[in-house]
Formats: C-alpha cells, structure tokens, sequence
C-alpha cells in the first residue's frame, strides 16, 4: 500500500521543506503512526464524527436528476450535510484530535474559499485550541462571509497580501508561521497535498466518506457502484470517497478538475490535464507552472478548486490510469448548480457542481441499470453570491 | 580544491557571504551590486534565482524576488548574470532556489550549466538532504557544491546526513524561522554547533537574521562565516548603482569579523 516509507507513490510524495521543518514532520509521523491504530483515539475520532458532524452522511438516490438525465441511476453522498456545510470537518477533527494528543495548543490552517478554515476554526472552538487562518487577501474579500464565520467561532484570520493573494499564498505564509513556530505549532492543513504525512493522514481522515458510501451503496442497491465522480482541487474529497474502492477494478473513478474558461485558453487550474512533475508546498507532484518553473497563477469560478498544485497520490493515480481526470468549466459547474437546485431543491456548492456537471453527461450515456455515485463535497449557500454574479442577479 | 574551499583554507580568515537577488532591482544592478560586494570583502556571492513561491523566504526577500521576476527574470536571465560577474571578478558564485526551477530546467543540465558558467555551488532550502540523490550525484559529476542546511533543532542524525550529503560549507541557520533581519540567534546554537563540529570539518557558516556587524563578529566567533542576506537587499532598496553605501557596510562588517576572527 501506498506511500511507501518515506512518503512515495510512485514519484510522487516526499518531504520537499527546509530543514527547521523535518523534526516537525518526524514527530508528526510518529504521532500519527501511533494514533492512527489507537482505540481510543478513534473511538473518540468516531464519536465525534457522530455527535459533532452528524456522520454518517446520506447517500440519497437523486430521482429527479436521474429522470432528467434518462439513464444511469445517481446517487449523491451528502457531505454538504455534514457539520459547517462540507467534507472538510472530517479531516478538520482528525488532525485538531491528533494536535491535541501532541499537546500542541496553537493551531495553523490555510484556507482559499474558507470551508477549510471554518471547519477548523469550529474544531479549534470546540477542542479549545487557538486556532490561526492564513487568508489570501483577493479571498477575504470574495468571502467575507466565511471570514465572519470563522472570527465568530473565535479564531483569527490574517489576510496574506503576497503573491497572487490567493490559497496558494496563504500556504506558503502558514508555512513561514510554521517554520518560525514550530515547537508549539501544530500546521493544520486542509487537503491531501503538502510534505508527507499529511498526503496520507488527509486521505486516511477523509476515507469515511468512500467507507460509508460503500456500506450504503451496498445496502441500497446490493452492489458497487459503476462510476464515482468527484471534484479535485488539491484532492481531499475526490481521494476520501476513492481510496476504499481503489481495489474494486470495477469501479471506474473520475476526478474533475476545474476547465475555468477551457484549457487552452490557459485560464483554469487543471492541474493533472495541463500540468507537469513539479514541486510545491513540499510534494512532488503535477503543477501548473511556466517553462521555467514558475508556478502560474489559476482561475476558476470554485475558490475551493484555484490551486496549481495537487495531491501526489492523485498524480500516482493518473499516471497509472487507476482514476481517470476530466474537466468541466466554469459555465458546466453554474448549469449542474443551477439543474440540482431546480430539480432536488440542493444548492450544491460550486466545486461540487464540477463534479454533477461531468456525471450529468456520463449518466446520459449509460442506461438505467447502471449506477453513479457523485459525492456532493459541500453545500452551495456559500457560493449563492457568485452564482448571481455570473448570472447578472443584483441581490 | 573548489574556488568555494579555496576560501575558507586559511583557518584565521573569516567567510562573509552575501545575498543579492537576481534580477532585483534589475539585472545590470545585480552585477554591480555583486561586483561591489566583492571589492569590498565579500568572499562568496549567493545569487537568488527567484521563485513565484518563496516558502523559507521572509517579507524583504519575497519582495525582491517578485519583483525581479515582475522583471521577466528567467533561470537563463540568472545564468547570464552570474557570467557576466564571473568575466570581472573571480568571487565565488552560488546559486540560492527553490528546486522547482532546478527541476524544471532539468537537474543535470542545470549542474552543466552551472560548471559551464562558472557557479560554484547550490543552496536550495526546499530540498532537505537525501530527498533527491540525483541532485547529488549530478553536482558531483559537474563540480558543483552542495549546501544544505543544519536548523537549530536538527537531531544527530540529520546532521550527521547534512554533513554526508554537504560539501563547500554547511549552511547553519540561527535561529527557528524564515530569512529576515532579526536582533539575535537561537538560544543553543553554539549546542548545535558542537554537535556538527564533532561530526564534520566542513566549515559552517551562519545566516538568517544577520543583520549588523557587531552581530557578523558573535557569528564567526561560533562558525567559519557568516551570511547576509535581507540586510543587503534593504540597503539595495536605498540606492542604486555603484552602492556605494552598500560597499560601505560591507567593509565595515568584514573590519567587524576581521577584528572577531583576529
């Protein structure tokens, strides 16, 4: 299984950090290896995710979508129905219980759109950690909602002026944080990117939703499921509901990335289409980055999917054709946004509409005996601004 | 014996290294600025290459760099720079990256490169040894430096690793954090010092925060040199070519270590 022992899949992976920062991702290791098969860490694990994120989430057979499509059947798992409105609360409790058996009380986290640094500043709340986020600047002012929300839930955002003043900014800052503070840091990150372990803890804390999905899927329609479609920035929602079906070659898996405005045009952040081997926020992996190695500043309508960069167990997968990745655009994301509201009265969130977008085409080829899967990540209020805007809606 | 050992042979001398980024304020000024670094006692020149994503890098070097590349600066652009100061001067040139430009280039024809213009040696801070051996054998194979660093919380067994994989010198950070100008080191330096010290006698230089003479001099006094970096792209930031202020400070830091070493 991988990674193998020093962070690889395949080639990708690794510990690409200054050196202040290995001893740091030594102890982490060891503490992860050491919680990650303790009962009582995750007896408490799971009954948090039980009693505080309200797990397991739904797998709802979306029957109005599926007759509007007119062929595959299509399931959605419902983490937009999971505690601050995303997947990210599950890795959020992870990794906030894991920095509270180490003792360390001065939490650090990233964040682009916000849903990672409200799942962590309701985390750090809870746990009573003070908890940190590094905002690109560009991004507090797109989300000044989730700014709101997360000062309300007690933790300080710092807005991130350098750069492009987007998520990939705000990392690097909460890295320099890190570096500086790392004796009584703990560096929350929020997907499955980043120097090893947090590729594998993320993937590990977000596989809850492939589990469940599996039981349900099982439960309600006495097999596996065909395809499963899920949306990929860095990756953590896409590898949380893949990882447990890797093995089931049945299953075909699809990640879609963000087209923006298309690919050629070269404003979009399809990383694993247009990308090459690189290295950033200390993985190598696939990056969007200029002949010279510069890393290329991104677009797309979904903030949760604006990043160059993405998880190296992703760029495994790709090159070994296990997950196959597509894209869909910034106009396929507003019309699966759109039909889903219309049709099931669920306001999906923007980086999730990626994925409906691409399962919406594949079910209409398919006919009704096959079956999706599409894991809706997050819910869409947030994006409900946005969507006006790109819509020409005064609000 | 490589032209970066040459300098730190005589045991009582000093190393002052400097940083300028390249490219920064524009790439006629960084051939100045290095040219004048060295006339006015600098042993080796660190050539920034700039990166879009500067993660060791605090606010002075970040902003350099981003404007440098503002600048069109290219990995070619620094190449050319750091032949253009080889033609005048015979100072040490290393570069200092992040290895996505080094990778991206291609390693071993970025270490050809390297020999073939002349640089020295490598310092890149996103690259902990052991984590890309190629890196290693193709700076062997071309003459080329390694330098990696030894953070003030490294254990025995990273330093023994550094001191493995490192040849030139070792760079030594003060103090837990990001590059900046900064007022002392880390309480336990001279700790870890000893520790590489019983390990190696690759010559270790510090840097990270250096920002006065008289902060130079406490330096040496602990290692075999010192590194300045933010300091310099600050006073670059005053004046333009020849900086003579620049040159100034740098005589006085070296009369500062001198005076140390002495």
């Amino acid at each position: 299984m991988f990674p193998d022992e020093n962070g690889y899949y395949g080639e990708f992976g690794g510990r690409f950090v200054p050196e202040t920062l290995i001893p740091a991702l030594d102890e982490l290791s060891a503490a992860y290896g050491k919680y990650r098969e303790d009962p009582g860490f995750l007896s408490r694990l799971s009954g948090l995710e039980r009693d505080y994120s309200g797990r397991p989430t739904p797998l709802y057979h979306a029957q109005m979508l599926t007759k509007y499509c007119g062929g595959a059947q299509v399931y959605l798992k419902r983490e937009d129905l999971a505690h601050t409105g995303a997947h990210k609360i599950n890795n959020a409790l992870g990794q906030g219980l894991l920095a509270e058996a180490m003792g360390k009380r001065r939490i650090i986290a990233e964040t682009g759109a916000g849903q990672h640094g409200v799942a962590t500043a309701a985390v750090c709340s809870m746990l009573g950690q003070h908890c940190i986020v590094y905002m690109g600047e560009e991004d507090v002012q797109r989300q000044s909602l989730n700014v709101f929300r997360m000062k309300l839930m007690g933790a300080e955002v710092r807005p991130v002026s350098s750069g492009s003043k987007t998520l990939k900014d705000a990392i690097n800052e909460a890295i320099r944080d890190w570096v500086s503070n790392v004796s009584d840091s703990y560096y929350l990150i929020g997907s499955v990117v980043g120097p090893h372990p947090y590729p594998l803890m993320v993937r590990d804390f977000q596989s809850v939703i492939g589990r469940e999905s599996r039981l349900q899927v099982v439960e309600k329609c006495g097999r596996l499921p065909d395809y499963i479609v899920a949306c990929v920035g860095g990756g953590s929602n896409a590898m949380g509901i893949f990882h447990p079906f890797i093995q089931d070659n049945g299953v075909a898996l699809i990640g879609v990335e963000a087209g923006g405005c298309g690919v050629p045009t070269g404003k979009h952040a399809a990383t694993l289409a247009a990308g090459r081997t690189g290295v950033l926020h200390g993985a190598r992996s696939y990056l969007l980055q200029d002949d010279g190695g510069q890393v290329l500043e991104t677009h797309s309508i979904s903030a949760g999917l604006d990043y160059p960069g993405v998880g190296p167990e992703h760029s495994y997968y790709r090159d070994r054709r296990r997950v196959k990745y597509v894209t869909a655009g910034d106009e396929e994301a507003l019309e699966a946004f759109q039909l889903l509201s219309k049709l099931e009265g669920i306001l999906p969130a923007l980086e999730s509409s990626h994925a409906l977008a691409h399962a919406i085409k594949l079910a209409r080829e398919m006919d009704k005996s096959n079956l999706i899967v599409v894991n809706l990540s997050g819910r869409g209020d947030k994006d409900v601004h946005v969507v006006a805007g790109a819509l020409g809606v005064e609000l | 014996m490589s032209r970066i050992s040459e300098v730190f042979r005589n045991k009582k001398h000093k190393a002052l290294i400097a940083y300028i980024t390249a490219g920064y304020p524009d790439v006629e000024a960084t051939v100045q600025a290095a040219l004048t670094l060295a006339e006015s006692g600098c042993d080796i020149i660190e050539l920034g290459i700039p990166f879009s994503d500067p993660m060791a890098d605090g606010l002075t070097i970040q902003h350099s760099s981003h404007l440098a590349l503002l600048n069109g600066v290219t990995t070619e652009t620094c190449f050319e720079i750091a032949g253009r100061i080889r033609n005048r001067s015979d100072v040490p040139l290393v570069f200092m990256t992040y290895l996505n430009p080094v990778m991206s280039n291609g390693v071993e024809s970025f270490c050809a490169d390297c020999a073939a213009t002349a640089v020295d040696g490598l310092i890149i801070p996103d690259l902990p040894p052991g984590e890309l051996p190629e890196l290693d054998s193709s700076a062997k194979k071309h003459g080329v430096d390694t330098i990696y660093f030894v953070a003030p919380n490294s254990s025995g067994e990273r330093i023994r690793l550094v001191a493995r994989r490192s040849s030139g010198f070792i760079y030594m950070v003060s103090v837990i954090g990001v590059t900046g100008v900064r007022d002392g080191f880390s309480t336990g330096l001279g700790d870890v010092i000893s520790k590489v010290r019983q390990v190696t006698d690759i010559p270790l230089c510090i840097g990270f925060g250096v920002a006065a003479p008289q902060q130079a001099a406490e330096a040496v006094a602990l290692a075999d040199g010192v590194i300045i970096g933010s300091r310099i792209i600050q006073l670059m930031e005053k004046e333009g070519p020849p900086y003579r202020e620049l040159g100034e400070f740098i005589k006085q830091v070296r009369t500062s270590i001198d005076g140390a070493g002495a």
